[in-house]
């Protein structure tokens, strides 16, 4: 059905088709690096990609990063004490989450005296709030109620422009975790200070990474701030700076987010597995059917074919 | 319900009986069984049956989301994050749900693509045609409403800009924002109808189905040579010829939603989505989800609101006039060489307004937009019409037998190679 002459035009068509993407995607990329700001460095992180998974010792560090820094501003709305013990996150043991439960006061009631009391904290309560109400959090604040950090981790992203989205997705060479990227480059992008010629207000704080750069809360890290768990020679397992802390408490932020990631991922091969092997049958199946293609078929056909 | 008569025979006395009372076994079977279908139709005329299975996902899924789920502004976000966190499956069926929403929306473009390249839309399938820009039309209000129901900042303020939009309609604008509004801003009451409605439009989709696949049936299918079947040679019956092929392009589509669904959830979203709704606080960006952004482009191409909201509704319904605007007589555009051409330059111009739409409205965008949106009108408005009138078609084949086996060739009872049939020529 192809002619040659056709098949270069073709070639041509499709080769002019292709240099004027490239030409849009640059154009596109030189547009994006004027709007100014730092793009967030790309991280290795072990949940990424189709094969990633949650590091639980990281999980459990962030979750130590989270309970003796964030915690004192930052709810966790959505967690619950029980979630720190389930498969697939934090894995801590029951035991070991009753008794953290039991650290907190939890504030119960009326009960039948109509009256509120507060209890020890049980694995079933919410992860206790720091400020009774958002009204509260923003007069300690400055004004400004810190956010929940719950779903902080999918809450946020930067666009890295062009036509990039076209193949972002794809497995092994797509890039989706521009959530934790920022995260931990806006945990690490506190200067002392700013640039030449920038003012930074009262209760500002200058951070390269954060949308205007005025970040209202304080740089929340220094190194060695957090006492990580020691190893057999009696050295931490882990450097004890702001780089590692902000990993760690990232990745517990994206399984706080993102509780069945594990699940998913582990679910979602298995189901694609079969339905490849299943379309791979019913493709022969297909073809043993079409083989017998011929004869006559009597149908109904409509008359109204003829026009046309 | 079908005027002409079914090929069903009923065999055992139940049935005899059953047929007497209710046609609706042999109305299956004429339908679905026995129903001649083009030999030669390609992969893209699976996209109905896998429309058919996507509208049934969404619809299933639905349902059992709104078993957990609370229409209340002060609820619906924790709602949608107990479903995500403490339902069993519950990230399952929202994750279909959500992106399921999207692969409907690939699905009926491919469709719609199909249709126009094809000439599907012209006599006799007009009507057929028309109920499917119906259709398309209720998908989108559908959408939109479910797109508010999670109740983050992207849901609000998405249905804050959309309502805003529909005021600006001459005389009724107003009622009709009150209307949906229930108040006089986006908010509690705004939330209860739009739950109720998203509830309710996907059953009018369903009807509108049945009549879609009724027309269908009465006109029969278009396929790659734009020629009608003229002997029983050219067709081959819908079962098991057509099913095991729809069978089979449903699972490799259920390959592809798969992967959206456990590997990338939420890559087709917006992270705004996941804050919840803030009447204070206005995103930096305001985007409506992929599938709208070519009509997104086109509304804020126009520098007046009413114009922008006209011409966004007209892309629409523009669509609807393709029967009687195109005037070849030839359907296929595989035997068009110079409507061929002008049909991929209308792919890529909705492509660029689509991406456009995601851009902000500023400096060369907005003139792009512009000519984009003026290309999009003159494709129905000057290309179609004219083109019709002074191209030179190729020569069609003497039927679709000939044109799967090549002219002169007489082919047996099962002569025809499977190849063949399975990927015919398309792209002439």
């Amino acid at each position: 059905m192809t002619t040659p002459k056709r098949g270069i035009e073709g070639m041509m068509r499709t080769r002019a088709l292709v240099a004027g993407l490239a030409a849009a995607i640059l154009a596109a990329t030189a547009a994006y690096a004027d709007e100014g700001g730092p793009t967030p460095p790309r991280e290795k992180w072990t949940f990424s990609g189709v094969f990633g998974t949650f590091d639980q010792a990281q999980l459990q560090r962030g979750f130590q990063v989270y309970r003796e820094v964030c915690s004192s501003c930052h709810s966790l709305h959505y967690v619950r004490f029980r979630n720190l013990a389930e498969e697939g996150g934090p894995h801590f043991s029951a035991s070991q989450v009753k008794a953290l439960a039991a650290e907190y006061k939890v504030k119960d009631g009326p009960n039948d005296q109509g009256e509120m009391f507060e209890r020890p904290g049980r694995p079933a309560d919410k992860w206790p709030s720091p400020f009774p109400n958002d009204q509260a959090a923003a007069a300690a604040n400055g004004g400004k109620a810190p956010p929940d950090l719950s779903l902080m981790a999918k809450a946020r992203t930067f666009s890295r422009g062009g036509l990039w989205f076209v193949i972002d997705w794809l497995p092994f060479v797509g890039y989706t975790e521009q959530g934790p990227d920022y995260l931990h480059a806006l945990l690490n992008g506190y200067k002392d200070s700013p640039p030449e010629g920038f003012q930074v207000p009262e209760g500002g704080h200058y951070n390269e990474y954060y949308p205007g750069h005025i970040i209202a809360m304080p740089k929340p890290l220094s190194d060695g701030q957090v006492t990580y768990p020691k190893g057999a020679n009696g050295q931490p397992v882990v450097p004890e700076t702001v780089d590692q802390y902000s990993r760690d408490v990232t990745a517990f932020l994206m399984w706080t987010a993102e509780p069945h990631l594990l699940a998913r991922k582990e679910l979602g091969l298995r189901a694609i597995i079969f339905l490849l092997v299943l379309a791979g049958l019913l493709y022969y199946v297909k073809k043993k059917i079409w083989s017998d293609v011929g004869g006559e078929t009597h149908g109904l056909q409509p008359e109204l074919h003829k026009t046309g | 319900m079908s005027a002409h008569a079914t090929t069903y025979v009923p065999k055992s006395g139940i049935a005899k009986w059953f047929e007497a009372r209710l046609p609706i076994i042999g109305l299956v079977h004429s339908s679905f069984i026995a129903f001649p279908i083009p030999r030669n139709l390609n992969y893209f005329w699976t996209f109905g049956a896998i429309l058919i299975v996507m509208l049934a996902s969404q619809i299933v899924t639905g349902v059992w989301l709104a078993m957990h789920y609370q229409p209340s502004a002060s609820e619906a976000f924790n709602s949608v994050e107990h479903i995500m966190r403490d339902v069993n499956y519950g990230w399952l069926l929202r994750y279909m749900h959500a992106n399921g929403a999207s692969m409907f929306f690939i699905a009926v473009y491919v469709h719609m693509f199909r249709n126009l390249y094809y000439g599907s839309y012209k006599a006799p399938r007009e009507v057929l045609y028309i109920l499917g820009v119906i259709i398309y039309l209720l998908m989108m209000a559908t959408a939109f409403l479910g797109y508010t129901l999670p109740w983050g900042q992207m849901s609000f303020w998405g249905a804050t800009v959309i309502t805003n939009i529909l005021a600006a309609i001459p005389i009724v604008g107003d009622t009709i924002q009150s209307l949906l509004w229930g108040g006089y801003s986006v908010g509690n009451p705004t939330i209860n109808r739009f739950f109720s409605l998203h509830y309710l439009l996907p059953f009018m989709i369903a009807g509108v189905v049945v009549l879609h696949v009724w027309a269908l049936h009465v006109t029969g299918q278009n396929n790659p040579t734009g020629i009608p079947i003229k002997t029983g040679k050219d067709a081959v019956p819908f079962t098991p010829y057509a099913t095991i092929k729809d069978v089979f392009a449903v699972v490799v589509f259920f390959v592809f939603f798969a992967y959206w669904i456990f590997l990338q959830p939420n890559y087709l979203g917006h992270a705004d989505n996941y804050i919840p709704a803030n009447p204070g606080v206005t995103p930096a960006h305001i985007v409506p989800e992929w599938y709208f952004l070519p009509f997104y482009a086109i509304l804020r191409a126009v520098p007046d609101k009413l114009g922008g909201v006209i011409l966004m509704f007209g892309a629409v319904i523009i669509l609807a006039f393709a029967p009687w605007l195109d005037t070849s007589r030839v359907r296929s555009a595989n035997y068009r060489p110079i409507y061929r051409q002008f049909f991929w330059v209308f792919i890529a111009c909705c492509f660029l307004l689509g991406w456009l739409g995601a851009k902000p409205p500023e400096g060369g965008y907005v003139l792009a937009a512009r000519v984009a949106t003026f290309y999009y009108f003159a494709h129905f408005l000057l290309v179609m019409p004219l083109v019709g009138l002074f191209e030179t078609p190729k020569p069609l084949p003497g039927s679709i037998l000939e044109s799967v086996t090549g002219p002169g060739k007489q082919v047996g009872a099962s002569g025809m190679p499977a190849g063949a049939a399975a990927a015919p020529p398309t792209k002439g």
